[in-house]
């Protein structure tokens, strides 16, 4: 079985600064996947690499083609959904005008679509008018997981679900994803510096350090190992 | 959450007590009484009106370019103007008005949008100053090829709405007046509806708002882009036919006025806000008319001053124009 994500010695530079050295990673289809790492280890540049939004070189192949040239909304196109650091909302238009947007490379009625997002998020429906930059840091996030979710995407990538939100809302989003990966069979390759949560919800993850592939394996490998534990959970 | 809930409820209420609403209400108030007791002042206060839509509609192209690309395009009067041009180039080989008037906005379109990919596209990423630099070029350059195409010289074109005027009670209103009003409002209207209601207007403004976030979720950003330059030279070209119809002549300087004072109008507006170019283009139309009829030192020389004077005025109370929002940045 070929993996529907593959990245083969990706490098990726800005400007004169190279941020990723020559990474290989695999994602799975049905699977989620972390990529862990401490600041400026190149995480974020990892998914920006496959949206193609950072100058790169290598390969990155989606369901056994090429991405070659695409830019970022070619790749959108082939049913690869980005959050992107700062959840990427648009926050000058309404929550249903998001919703919308993420169900921009769609055609034909978003009825039932809505239907199911809004069965994840109930919440959303009494505030589809409201602008949302007016929505807190918790429901943009879970808005730009709604938003992910209307495009149909074969895979998902998420920048940093937990970055500035309240434990609590960490945990509900974390299980939101578990949820759409488990019912409707979404892959998911995650970034994380939570590793201690990331490592509960993927079924297998990979640790940068510095641009490249320092260790990787199915999650409970790694929990168990020696450095992980120390360098990024802290026991 | 329920504060929330409880300012939803409220909206209306709000919005309605805002004073730029309330200074809007003000003056809608104060035209009707005025129309109702002087049939100077209405007749003045529709001819105000049908040439504050054509301010208006050249504002909202203006605003348009602003908020896709964010410079001033220096050059919009000039391709209205020649826009227009070609419009009585088509009526010259023996086309009706009407069919040449739309002909001419699908060639608006093609220029627009040609406009964006020749000239701005190269240069977008360069710097603000670079593009603005290519639109005084542009203004430049559709000014010259125009004059060497048709001449300097006076033209005429045929009058789109006849010269009938119609009178109520004592009030004298042109035809030209109602259907330039009309046609305006028509224009902006399904422009409000395209951007509102279509899924490509959706694509446009969140391409302008948010470049590299609408990329992600699979927006064409530069076609975006280029639509829009697309579609306020078509508004241009609305400005420009209508202009013409109401100076009855047609030369090289159609538009340089008109353009100062839709820049004028947009920034009254907010320069932001599409709403603010058409309500600031309107009021300045009204206003300039009013002033000129009953200021008596205000002739024609002193209408361009007098409208920098109010734009001026207003901005000193409120620097963000009247429909603008005041920018809050988290630092």
């Amino acid at each position: 079985m070929t993996a529907l994500l593959e990245l083969r010695d990706v490098e990726a530079r800005y400007g004169q600064v190279k941020a990723l050295h020559g990474v290989s990673l695999a994602v799975d289809e049905g699977r989620i996947v972390a990529v862990l790492g401490a600041n400026g280890a190149g995480k974020t540049t990892t998914l920006r690499a496959i949206s193609n939004t950072v100058r790169r070189s290598g390969e990155v192949r989606f369901a056994g083609r090429p991405l070659g040239r695409r830019g970022p909304d070619g790749v959108a196109r082939l049913g690869i959904a980005h959050v992107p650091e700062g959840r990427g909302t648009f926050a000058e238009l309404t929550v249903w005008e998001n919703l919308r947007l993420g169900a921009y490379t769609r055609r034909g009625s978003l009825g039932a679509d809505r239907e199911r997002v809004l069965s994840y998020f109930p919440w959303l429906a009494e505030r589809r008018h409201q602008e949302a930059g007016t929505l807190s840091g918790g429901e943009q996030q879970m808005l730009a997981l709604a938003r992910a979710f209307m495009q149909r995407p074969r895979l998902l990538l998420l920048d940093e679900p937990s970055l500035g939100l309240a434990p609590v809302l960490v945990t509900e989003i974390f299980r939101i994803i578990r949820e759409l990966n488990e019912q409707e069979g979404l892959t998911v390759l995650v970034v994380e510096q939570n590793a201690h949560l990331a490592l509960q919800v993927a079924h297998s993850a990979y640790v940068l350090e510095v641009g490249r592939v320092a260790l990787s394996g199915p999650s409970a490998e790694l929990r168990a190992h020696e450095s992980v534990r120390r360098s990024y959970l802290g026991y | 959450m329920s504060t929330v809930a409880a300012t939803q409820q409220n909206r209306p209420l709000r919005l309605a007590l805002r004073p730029v609403n309330l200074v809007l209400v003000a003056a809608a108030v104060f035209l009707l009484v005025g129309c109702l007791r002087s049939e100077i002042f209405a007749q003045q206060t529709v001819a105000g009106l049908a040439q504050g839509a054509v301010y208006g509609s050249l504002a909202l192209a203006l605003v348009l370019i602003y908020r896709a690309t964010e410079v001033i395009n220096f050059a919009q009067g000039e391709l209205a103007m020649a826009t227009t041009y070609i419009a009585f180039q088509l009526i010259e080989w023996g086309v009706p008005y009407w069919a040449a008037f739309f002909a001419t906005l699908a060639i608006a379109f093609v220029l627009g949008t040609a406009i964006e990919l020749l000239a701005i596209r190269p240069v977008q990423h360069k710097s603000v100053i670079a593009v603005v630099i290519v639109t005084v070029g542009l203004f430049v350059l559709i000014d010259g090829l125009v004059t060497w195409k048709w001449g300097g010289d006076i033209k005429f074109m045929p009058a789109p709405f006849g010269q009938e005027v119609y009178h109520w009670g004592g009030v004298a209103i042109s035809r030209q007046d109602i259907g330039t009003l009309i046609l305006c409002v028509v224009t902006v209207l399904g422009l409000w509806v395209l951007f509102r209601f279509t899924k490509l207007g959706l694509g446009m403004r969140a391409a302008a708002l948010r470049p590299a976030a609408s990329a992600l979720v699979g927006v064409r950003v530069d076609r975006m882009l280029a639509i829009g330059w697309g579609l306020a030279a078509v508004l241009g070209a609305v400005a420009g036919l209508m202009t013409e119809a109401n100076q009855f002549i047609l030369q090289p300087s159609l538009m340089q006025a008109v353009l100062l004072y839709a820049f004028a109008a947009a920034v009254l507006g907010g320069l932001e806000s599409p709403a603010g170019a058409v309500v600031g283009g309107l009021l300045l139309g009204v206003f300039l008319n009013l002033v000129g009829q009953y200021v008596h030192f205000v002739t024609a020389q002193l209408r361009l001053p007098f409208a920098f004077a109010v734009l001026l005025a207003v901005l000193l109370v409120k620097p963000s124009g009247l429909f603008g929002k005041r920018t809050v940045r988290k630092v």
